[in-house]
């Protein structure tokens, strides 16, 4: 198996400032603009980062089911590469939103954590990818590695509807899912600048690291 | 093709049956451990002593699961074994039936080791054979395909859990769920919906794994 080099920084950095450039302006907006929340108060601000980042991960976790599944039909180690980005962007903005969740939790539901269904397939496939991340680390032959973690992947992803509907099962109070559409129109603003932010700092990240990922299995097939 | 990869894999097992008992001393241990972080509050145990069942069985199953490529290891059986004219789905099949069987007897010698030290006496039997079989296909076929991965790398005692144990949370949380209601009485008639959820989960990935194990294996 052989990969072609990586194509130049250039597009990722440019997404990258754009990205930051949106992030500040819409975090402005969030923060000094936007009439606080009734009930919630300050609080609520939080959602200008933590809705972005839903919507993020959820697009960075279907790009790596994609990158697996294409993986193993095309056997192209560029896919692999970008298989890596996937799993290491997403466990990271998977990390950040479990925060921000938790820090809105506390003053606003009076704990932590809660055990709703959307929470728990967020935790579930937490510690799915960083057990795809981890059995990266001990598989060296590349082939190898790229075909189990895609196979790991695959069957990860394929549980989260299943944990999904399983802890739906329980009693859920989570928030229905925050859109332009359910929120009042004082607050979309800096929700619609941020969500763009995130997403093109995500891009930017995936890409970024899918060229790191080429670079080191360039050297290692070798 | 899966009769004799079946029969080769239950014949394994037969010949190291002293194995399988060090499992259940294991499995049976963990079961009297959980009665000391509880303490001896009698009915908290008999309201937990499904939850205890199912983490003593999952405990035992990465034991028994890592161990099931062992002798694939060895002298590159492996190899062999997909040099033959077989097809290797049989070989994953075979072997997963294998483990489950093996899992679903471990289950099974459990239930008494729950009933006495928890109090947790049912006479439905027969709805807790059917939630055993269940809860451990949906163990035996994710485990099955991770122990053929991580038996062939360093730290594999490490990995499978890793990577098995976020995978089976709904098929743990509908047996430990389904055996609860068979102990404590099931007033809503919620049994079925959760026998429903495991049933979904195996048939998902029974065929899924199966599915993938080539890619897996494969040089």
């Amino acid at each position: 198996m052989d990969i072609a080099p990586p194509s130049t920084t250039k597009t990722p950095m440019i997404l990258l400032a754009l990205g930051f450039a949106l992030l500040v302006i819409g975090s402005y907006l969030g923060l000094f603009v936007a009439p606080a929340e009734q009930y919630m108060g300050q609080v609520q601000r939080i959602m200008y980062v933590h809705v972005p980042t839903v919507w993020s991960w959820m697009l960075c976790v279907c790009f790596t089911f994609i990158a697996a599944v294409i993986f193993l039909f095309r056997n192209d180690l560029k896919w692999d590469a970008r298989l890596e980005a996937g799993l290491e962007v997403g466990t990271l903005l998977c990390a950040m939103l479990c925060c921000q969740g938790a820090i809105w939790a506390k003053p606003t539901w009076g704990v932590w954590w809660d055990w709703d269904p959307r929470l728990t397939s967020v935790a579930v496939l937490l510690f799915a990818f960083l057990g795809i991340i981890a059995l990266r680390q001990f598989v060296d032959d590349p082939p190898r590695r790229a075909v189990w973690s895609a196979v790991a992947t695959i069957i990860a992803s394929a549980d989260l509807p299943i944990v999904y509907f399983s802890v739906k099962w329980w009693n859920s109070l989570h928030q229905t899912q925050s859109s332009p559409s359910t929120v009042s129109s004082a607050f979309h603003l800096p929700l619609r600048i941020n969500a763009f932010g995130v997403f093109f700092v995500m891009v930017a990240f995936v890409m970024l690291r899918s060229r790191l990922a080429t670079r080191k299995l360039r050297e290692e097939l070798v | 093709m899966l009769t004799a990869a079946l029969r080769k894999e239950l014949l394994l097992q037969w010949r190291s049956r002293s194995q399988m008992m060090a499992v259940f001393v294991f499995g049976a241990t963990s079961l009297l451990l959980f009665s000391f972080a509880i303490g001896p509050n009698a009915a908290a145990l008999r309201t937990f002593s499904a939850g205890f069942l199912w983490l003593g069985l999952l405990l035992s199953s990465t034991l028994t699961l890592a161990e099931s490529f062992h002798a694939e290891m060895e002298n590159r059986a492996l190899e062999g074994l997909l040099l033959l004219p077989s097809n290797p789905r049989s070989l994953y099949y075979g072997k997963a039936i294998a483990n489950w069987l093996q899992l679903t007897l471990l289950g099974i010698a459990l239930v008494p080791v729950m009933v006495v030290l928890y109090d947790a006496g049912t006479t439905q039997l027969l709805t807790l054979l059917v939630v055993i079989l269940l809860g451990t296909a949906g163990l035996s076929a994710p485990g099955t395909l991770y122990a053929a991965m991580t038996a062939q790398v360093r730290a594999k005692q490490t990995l499978l859990p890793l990577l098995l144990f976020p995978l089976i949370v709904p098929a743990l949380l509908a047996s430990v769920k389904a055996t609860s209601l068979a102990i404590l009485g099931d007033p809503m008639h919620d049994l079925r919906n959760w026998l429903t959820l495991l049933g979904a989960f195996d048939l998902i990935y029974w065929s899924l794994c199966g599915l993938l194990y080539p890619k897996v294996i494969e040089e």
